[in-house]
C-alpha cells in the first residue's frame, strides 16, 4: 500500500471549490485515472457513496441493446470475495441501502450508510469493479427479471411505449433512438459473454467517477479512495466516447400511436437541441430558461397561461429540456387538451403560442420569476445529500467538469431575454422536429 | 471473503439520530403545538402539516369533495387570482404541496428564510381564504376527471379500488378517495366550502418543522397560519373490521403483465404487537434483498421485477397488503409461491438468524431516514399522528433490538392468516383458478 503523502502528491488536487450555493465540493484524480468528487454535508453522520461509469446504453454494440442495463443487474451477483449475491445483504447487514441505475450516458451504483461504513462500501465496490464472476444460472434468472422490468415500465404504460417510438423517430442514427432497457428481442438474445465483454472493457477506474457526499473530510476520502480504488488497473479499451451522430434533420417527422389504454390523449413535440458543453453552457442555459418561461411553472408559464387559463382548451401543458447529456438531445413541449378538443386543434394553439412568443419575446416579469424560482431551487437542493451526489455524477458522465457544475447557477442567472429569444429561434425549427399524437381507440379520432 | 464477512458482522455501534436530542415542542401564544428541529445550516424552513380526517370524511354522495377542495386551495384565495398566487409563489421561491389521503389532508411547504413572513402570508391565504371560484373549480374538476378516466384503464388502480371495495363494503374505506366520474360531476363550489370547513382546523392538525427558525418566531407564524381556523373538527368515520376471505379474484384486462395485490387484515398502529409485526414483515416481504418473497419470487425464479408486502394501519382499520407484477404466463406460479410462503411463515415463523439480520438492518438504517429537513419535518408530524412520544426516536432502536424470537413467532402465528388472504389479479392470467 502506498503512503498517503505519496498519493497526495500524485493526485491532481483542484478544490475545494465553493459553488454558488456554497456546498463545499472537492475533486481529485487518482493515478489510475479515477476521478473523485467529495461533497461535504455535516448535518448527520451519514454518507452517500456512488461509483459512476462513463458508459450507458448509448455506448452499446449494435444489436446488443439492453446490455448496459442488464450488466447493472448482474453486478449484484458476486465476486470471488463476495459471492452468491451477497453484495446487498452485506450492505443491509451494515444498516445501509443500496441500488443502481442506468441511463443512455451512465451506469451508477450507490450505497447510503453510516459514515463509519464507508471503507467497507469502497472495499466492496472496488472489488466488483474488476472482479465480477457470473454463471449461466444467474444470467438466465436475471434475464427474466429484466424482461419483467421492461413489461412493467414500458409495455404496461402506453406513454412509455409512445416515448420509445418518438425517440426512435427522433434519432435516425444516434443510439439515443434505442431504449435504455433494450428492444425486447435483443434483450432476449443477450448472453453471458455479451455481459462479460461489455464489463471487461468499460468497468475500470479510468472510466469511473467516485462521488462521496456526506459527513466526511475530503482528505480522508482521498486516502480511502487511494487505498481501495488506487490499486485497480486501468482498462486499455477506454477511448473517447464516439457515438454515431445525428445527420442534419431536414424534414419534420410525425407519428400517431393508438392504444386503448390511453384515457387522456396528448400532443407532444421535440426538437433536436444542443446540450451543456464543458466550458460553454450559455446556450444550454438559455434553453433551460426558455423551457421554464414557455412551459415550466404550470399556469404561470406562457403555454399554461394561454392554453389553460385564457383559451381554456387544455388540462395541462408544459415544456421540457434537460441539457444534461453526453451528446445533443431534445427540447420539447406538450399539450393535454380538454375532452372535446382535438389534438389537431391543441397543436394549432400550441403553434400559435410559439408564434406569439417568437414575435413578442420574453416577458421580463416572467423571466425574473423563473430566475427567482431557480435560485430557491438551489437552496432546496442543498437539503438532499443524494440529490447533490447525483447532480455531480450525472454532469461528469455527461462530459462536464466540477467547475461547470459550480458555474451553472450563475450562468442561468446571467441569461438575458435576447439570449432566450435567440436560442428559441435557433432550436424551434419545425424541420428539426418530431410531433407525436398519443390517442385511445382509433375511431375516437376527433 | 473472510475479511469482509468479519467486518460485516461487527455489531453496529449505536448511531446518533440527528434529530433525536434536538426536538423542541413549541406552543404558540395562541395555543397551537408543533415539533421543531432547528437547523441553521441551510437558509430554509420545511413544514409538514397533517390534518386528520381526509377523504374518508366525504359523504357517499359527495365522494371526491375533499380531494377536489384540496386541489383548489392554491387556485385563488382572498383577492388573489390563481395565476397571481402561482406567480407570487415563484417570486418568493416558496413550494407548497397539497395532498389528500384516506385519513388526512397533508400540506408540505418549503420556504426561504429570507422571505419567510411573506411566504407564510401566502400559505395562510390558501388555507384560510380559498376562493373556490367557478372558473378555477371547473378547471381543476376537469383535471380530476382526467385522472379518474386514466384510472379506469390503469390495471394498478383497478386492482387497488377492487381490493378496497371488497374489503370495506358499506364503509368510507371501501370508496375511492378521489370520487367517481358521477360523484365529481355532481359537486359544486358550495360543496367545496363545506368540505373546507370540515377538513382544516386548529384542533386536528399535527405539525413538524425543521429549519432556520427560532421557537419564538415559529410560534408567531403558526398563529398567523392557524388562528382563524375552526377548533371543532371531528373525525366522523367509525371503526371497521376488514372482510376478506382466502382466494383469488381475477379482473380481465388486456395487458401483457398481470398486476397483483394481495391483502388480509393487519394490525393497527397502537397494537402492542405492531413493532414485532413490522420487523416480521421486513423479514418476510420488506425492501430487503433477502426478504423471503423477494428471494423466492424474484431471485430464485425471475417471476417479477419487484414484490413487497407492507402493514397498512389506517385510523379505523388495519390491513396487511402486498403487490407485484408478473407476466400473464408466470403469474399463477408466483401467486402459488406467495400462498405457500404465507402458510409456511404462519406455521413455523422465522429463524433466529433472520431476526438478527433484520435487527442489524433496521437499526442501522433508521438514521438514514433523517436525510434532510423536509424528510425530518415529515417524520415529526407522522410521529404525532400515530401518537408516539417525543422520546420515540431515541428509544426506537432499543425497542427493535428488544424483539425476541419467541415474541416474533407468536406474532407470526397471529398476523399471517392464510384463510383470509385474498389476491386480486388484473390482467389475462393463464392457469389461474379464480375463486
Amino acid at each position: 500500500m502506498r503512503s498517503i503523502f505519496g498519493l497526495a502528491l500524485a493526485a491532481t488536487i483542484c478544490g475545494p471549490m465553493a459553488s454558488a450555493q456554497q456546498v463545499p465540493v472537492t475533486s481529485y484524480m487518482l493515478e489510475n485515472g479515477m476521478e473523485v468528487v467529495v461533497i461535504e454535508d455535516h448535518r448527520a453522520p451519514i454518507v452517500t457513496h456512488m461509483v459512476w461509469y462513463r458508459v450507458g446504453a448509448a455506448d452499446e454494440p449494435v444489436g446488443k441493446s439492453g446490455i448496459a442495463h442488464f450488466l447493472e443487474h448482474l453486478m449484484f451477483k458476486g465476486t470471488a470475495t463476495v459471492p452468491d449475491g451477497q453484495f446487498s445483504p452485506i450492505v443491509e447487514a451494515n444498516g445501509g441501502d443500496d441500488n443502481a441505475f442506468t441511463s443512455q450516458d451512465y451506469t451508477a451504483y450507490y450505497q447510503q450508510v453510516a459514515v463509519d461504513r464507508l471503507p467497507l462500501m469502497m472495499e466492496m465496490e472496488a472489488d466488483r469493479m474488476r472482479g465480477l464472476i457470473l454463471d449461466d444460472a444467474d444470467m438466465l434468472t436475471e434475464l427474466d427479471v429484466v424482461l419483467e422490468e421492461r413489461a412493467l415500465r414500458t409495455d404496461s404504460d402506453p406513454g412509455a411505449l409512445f416515448g420509445e417510438q418518438r425517440d426512435a423517430a427522433q434519432f435516425l442514427n444516434h443510439p439515443y433512438g434505442t431504449p435504455v432497457i433494450g428492444w425486447p428481442d435483443e434483450v432476449n438474445a443477450l448472453t453471458l459473454q455479451d455481459a462479460l465483454d461489455f464489463y471487461g472493457v468499460f468497468y475500470a477506474p479510468n472510466n469511473a467517477i467516485l462521488v462521496v457526499a456526506g459527513d466526511v473530510q475530503p482528505e480522508d476520502v482521498l486516502a480511502l479512495a487511494e487505498q481501495h480504488y488506487g490499486p485497480l488497473k486501468p482498462s486499455e479499451g477506454i477511448s473517447k466516447r464516439m457515438r454515431p451522430q445525428e445527420p442534419p434533420q431536414r424534414a419534420a417527422r410525425r407519428l400517431v400511436y393508438n392504444d386503448p389504454r390511453v384515457a387522456s390523449p396528448y400532443v407532444i413535440r421535440s426538437y433536436l437541441a444542443p446540450n451543456r458543453q464543458a466550458g460553454d453552457q450559455t446556450q444550454a442555459a438559455a434553453l433551460s430558461l426558455l423551457a421554464d418561461v414557455l412551459g415550466g411553472g404550470g399556469i404561470t408559464s406562457l403555454l399554461g397561461q394561454r392554453l389553460q387559463i385564457e383559451e381554456d382548451i387544455a388540462l395541462a401543458s408544459g415544456a421540457f429540456y434537460s441539457g444534461l447529456s453526453y451528446d445533443p438531445d431534445t427540447f420539447g413541449m406538450y399539450v393535454v387538451p380538454k375532452p372535446g378538443i382535438s389534438l389537431e386543434a391543441a397543436e394549432a394553439r400550441m403553434d400559435a403560442t410559439l408564434e406569439y412568443f417568437l414575435k413578442t419575446g420574453v416577458d421580463p416579469a416572467r423571466l425574473a420569476r423563473s430566475k427567482a424560482s431557480i435560485l430557491a431551487s438551489e437552496i432546496y437542493a442543498m437539503d438532499s445529500q443524494s440529490g447533490l451526489a447525483r447532480r455531480y455524477g450525472a454532469a461528469l458522465t455527461s462530459g462536464l467538469t466540477v467547475a461547470d457544475v459550480a458555474a451553472w447557477p450563475d450562468i442561468l442567472q446571467a441569461v438575458t431575454e435576447a439570449d432566450i429569444l435567440a436560442a428559441a429561434q435557433d432550436v424551434l425549427d419545425i424541420r428539426r422536429s418530431v410531433t407525436g399524437y398519443l390517442m385511445g381507440e382509433k375511431e375516437t379520432g376527433q | 471473503m473472510i475479511r469482509i464477512f468479519a467486518f460485516a458482522f461487527v455489531m453496529l455501534a449505536a448511531l446518533p439520530v440527528r434529530a433525536a436530542t434536538d426536538i423542541q415542542v413549541v406552543t404558540s401564544p395562541g395555543g397551537v403545538t408543533a415539533w421543531l428541529v432547528q437547523e441553521p445550516s441551510i437558509p430554509m424552513v420545511a413544514f409538514q402539516f397533517s390534518f386528520r380526517g381526509g377523504a374518508s370524511q366525504d359523504a357517499p354522495a359527495k365522494l371526491g369533495a375533499t380531494n377536489l377542495m384540496v386541489g383548489l386551495l392554491e387556485e385563488g384565495a382572498g383577492d388573489v387570482s390563481a395565476t397571481a398566487f402561482a406567480e407570487r409563489a415563484d417570486e418568493l421561491g416558496a413550494r407548497f404541496r397539497f395532498n389528500t389521503g384516506r385519513d388526512s389532508v397533508s400540506i408540505t411547504a418549503s420556504m426561504l428564510t429570507s422571505n419567510l413572513a411573506e411566504s407564510v402570508a401566502l400559505l395562510r391565504l390558501a388555507l384560510v381564504e380559498p376562493a373556490f371560484d367557478d372558473v378555477a373549480f371547473e378547471r381543476v374538476r376537469g383535471q380530476v376527471n382526467s385522472g379518474l378516466r386514466s384510472d379506469e384503464t390503469d390495471p394498478r388502480s383497478i386492482a387497488g379500488k377492487a381490493v378496497q371495495a371488497m374489503t370495506f363494503p358499506d364503509h368510507a374505506y371501501g370508496r375511492p378517495t378521489d370520487g367517481t366520474l358521477e360523484t365529481v360531476a355532481a359537486l359544486t363550489p358550495d360543496d367545496m366550502r363545506i368540505a373546507h370547513r370540515a377538513a382544516l382546523g386548529r384542533n386536528n392538525v399535527k405539525i413538524g418543522v425543521v429549519g432556520d427558525i427560532t421557537p419564538e418566531a415559529l410560534g408567531l407564524l403558526l398563529d398567523e397560519l392557524l388562528s382563524e381556523m375552526p377548533d371543532d373538527i371531528v373525525d366522523i368515520v367509525p371503526d371497521v373490521t376488514p372482510v376478506l376471505d382466502a382466494g383469488i379474484t381475477a379482473i380481465d384486462f388486456d395487458t401483457p403483465q398481470s398486476v397483483v395485490i394481495f391483502s388480509q387484515p393487519g394490525l393497527k398502529r397502537d397494537d402492542p404487537d405492531y413493532l414485532a409485526a413490522f420487523v416480521l414483515n421486513h423479514i418476510f416481504g420488506g425492501r430487503s434483498s433477502t426478504a423471503r418473497l423477494n428471494e423466492e419470487v424474484r431471485e430464485k425464479r425471475g417471476l417479477t421485477y419487484g414484490i413487497s408486502s407492507f402493514l397498512l394501519p389506517y385510523q379505523h382499520a388495519a390491513l396487511y397488503m402486498g403487490q407485484f407484477n408478473s407476466g400473464n404466463d408466470t403469474v399463477a406460479e408466483a401467486v402459488g409461491i406467495v400462498q405457500a410462503e404465507w402458510a409456511k411463515v404462519a406455521e413455523t415463523g422465522v429463524t433466529a438468524e433472520e431476526l438478527d439480520v433484520a435487527k442489524r438492518y433496521l437499526t442501522g438504517a433508521y438514521p438514514l431516514r433523517f436525510d434532510g429537513n423536509a424528510e425530518i419535518a415529515g417524520i415529526l408530524a407522522g410521529l404525532q399522528v400515530v401518537q408516539l412520544p417525543i422520546s420515540y426516536i431515541v428509544e426506537r432502536n432499543d425497542l427493535v433490538n428488544a424483539v425476541t424470537l419467541e415474541e416474533i413467532n407468536r406474532v407470526a402465528a397471529r398476523l399471517y392468516q392464510p384463510e383470509h388472504l385474498r389476491f386480486v389479479v388484473v390482467g389475462q392470467p393463464e392457469g389461474l383458478v379464480a375463486e
